[in-house]
């Protein structure tokens, strides 16, 4: 990759829902750029017939029985919402 | 002895005391009180307290039970019911944790008591817990560096006399750097030692809770309180949890110990490299063999956990939405807008890096140049482990390059910040146990400032580093030593 990397951080940040001041985006677009070009080293690294590594200890699919049990009560489940109404979340309005 | 001397005796000490009745749970807990109330103005620990709840607790404490009428502190990622849990971020500004974590569970089942929430980096995500929202912690050996993050207000606490101990997370290096750092001791259990339910996720596949404490034997003491499965953590093993306690002696005849060659590289402070020398050498008078080994990938291991850690992140933060819990901006004008403004208003620098980092190398013609390519060099991290854990019992390392550094000397460039991680990355990736233990000092600007080192073991060999740790500690002072701050 060229010495600037592809990344768009302004673009990035609306992907990631947060909304960024253009102050930020060119700051973390420097100390970004910075970052990739370290890790740009990772592709000098010969991986031919390497699996990839989601865990350090391999792990496989664990089931546990689906039994009920008792867990949040509506009330608490909702304590610490920023706005409630009628024992649900309340958010703008979605869809007109 | 006074209160004033009872906050500074180790969980074992402390133990004894109370089961002697020579002071009761009540009494522990106002001593502590009260050095929290005088220290913490300077040293900057925690977070939250609520000795008042702490008291009740202690008024019938079973002082019997392994950990009976202990209190201890807990880093702010970790839930306990009614309790704050920010995460050192303005984002969950409010919240109360609706349960007890898991490790929370089995602390108050061993009888101790959780009195108060430590400071940290924002969501973990840093090395000095200067991306604390809240505030910057010190390090109680010079109140004008970094105690290391991101468990650093739970390390300065213990450091400072303001817990007898803590529990910490370690995602690349959190337990162990602080420890370091701060002159105490701190285990990274193997992931899937201990639960992660109810530790606030970072990075799922690298975060492990763990002790951070005074002495060797009270990190083994908190292990055999919060080890074991969880059904409620599917990553949790299911294996027997040993006695941590059980195989500790003097005598480390038969041990193998591994220098990793990739370790001991330019960049090493020469004092940490100097404290870290006398270790070997003391660790070898002990009877442990000594052999220098490669890990041939260790050069890659920054580079790969800032590509899976900030996935990782991205995908776990995105619950931070203004909906159901924590902040929320205000007069959305729709969905879209709530979503975007509560996480630019609540979120801090290094968090909004991270996720747009993470999401970046997550993203559609990306993902096999970053993401992919890193798992599979994580692939060959892991190797390299496995394949030096067939010649040795541990590996022995500086934990950090560096001492202490300055408050701000670091914050503008996050590569360097970064890079305070190279030896304990790799355990993360690894799915390994590590611990940091005191192993000297550097005298920096009229102060001393503490030196780590760091055993790393097999994958669920944390009875062999801890009785390795213990061994060496026994045979020196440096654990001994207390930092000068509020001393009387």
């Amino acid at each position: 990759m060229a010495e600037n990397s592809d990344l768009d951080v302004a673009y990035v940040a609306r992907l990631a829902r947060i909304n960024l001041s253009e102050d930020e985006a060119k700051i973390f677009q420097k100390q970004l750029d910075d970052v990739l070009k370290y890790v740009e080293k990772l592709r000098q690294v010969d991986v031919t017939g390497v699996d990839a590594a989601a865990h350090g200890l391999p792990g496989f699919n664990v089931f546990r029985a689906d039994s009920p049990h008792d867990w949040f009560t509506a009330k608490e489940a909702l304590s610490n919402a920023p706005r409630q109404a009628n024992g649900l979340f309340v958010v703008p309005k979605v869809v007109e | 002895m006074t209160g004033n001397e009872l906050p500074a005796v180790s969980i074992a000490d402390l133990q004894s005391l109370l089961r002697r009745r020579e002071v009761s749970a009540r009494e522990v807990i106002d001593a502590l009180r009260q050095r929290v109330e005088s220290i913490d103005p300077d040293v900057g620990a925690y977070l939250s307290l609520n000795f008042d709840a702490a008291v009740k607790e202690a008024e019938h404490a079973n002082v019997d039970l392994p950990l009976g009428g202990v209190p201890i502190a807990i880093k702010d990622i970790i839930n306990v019911m009614d309790q704050p849990c920010t995460c050192a971020s303005k984002i969950l500004n409010g919240y109360r944790s609706p349960y007890d974590a898991t490790v929370i569970q089995k602390l108050r089942a061993a009888g101790a008591i959780p009195f108060g929430k430590t400071n940290l980096d924002e969501f973990a995500m840093g090395s000095s817990t200067e991306n604390s929202a809240v505030k910057s912690t010190r390090n109680p050996w010079d109140l004008s560096r970094v105690p290391g993050g991101s468990s650093g207000g739970s390390a300065a606490a213990v450091a400072a006399d303001e817990a007898f101990g803590a529990l910490g997370s370690d995602t690349g290096g959190s337990i162990r750097q602080p420890a370091a750092l701060c002159g105490v001791v701190g285990l990274k259990p193997t992931y899937g030692r201990v639960s992660r339910f109810g530790l606030v996720a970072f990075a799922s596949s690298l975060d492990q809770i763990g002790p951070v404490t005074k002495t060797v034997r009270d990190a083994a003491l908190i292990m055999n309180a919060i080890a074991g499965h969880d059904p409620q953590d599917s990553t949790s093993l299911n294996e027997p949890v040993p006695d941590y306690v059980a195989s500790f002696g003097n005598d480390l005849r038969g041990v193998r110990l591994g220098v990793p060659r990739e370790y001991m590289i330019e960049g090493i402070d020469p004092q940490v490299r100097g404290a870290i020398d006398a270790a070997v050498k003391q660790l070898n008078s002990l009877g442990a063999e000594i052999v220098e080994v490669s890990l041939p990938s260790t050069e890659y291991a920054v580079a790969v956990y800032y590509i899976i850690a900030t996935a990782e992140a991205s995908a776990n933060l995105a619950r931070f939405d203004g909906v159901r819990y924590g902040y929320r901006a205000e007069n959305p004008k729709d969905v879209l807008d709530l979503y975007g403004r509560t996480r630019a208003e609540g979120f801090g620098p290094e968090v909004k890096r991270r996720i747009i980092l993470g999401t970046y190398v997550l993203s559609s013609g990306y993902y096999d140049a970053y993401y992919l390519q890193a798992q599979k060099v994580r692939e060959l991290i892991r190797r390299d482990f496995a394949s030096v854990f067939e010649k040795v019992d541990a590996l022995i390392s500086p934990t950090s390059p560096v001492p202490a550094f300055k408050l701000g000397e670091r914050v503008a460039d996050p590569l360097q910040m970064y890079l305070a991680d190279i030896f304990t990355i790799a355990a993360n990736l690894a799915g390994i146990c590590g611990i940091s233990i005191p192993c000297g000092f550097a005298q920096l600007d009229g102060h001393r400032l503490p030196v780590g080192l760091q055993l790393l073991g097999k994958p669920l060999d944390e009875a062999r580093i801890l009785q390795i740790a213990h061994a060496y500690e026994q045979s020196t002072d440096w654990h001994k030593a207390r930092p000068p701050i509020g001393s009387s």
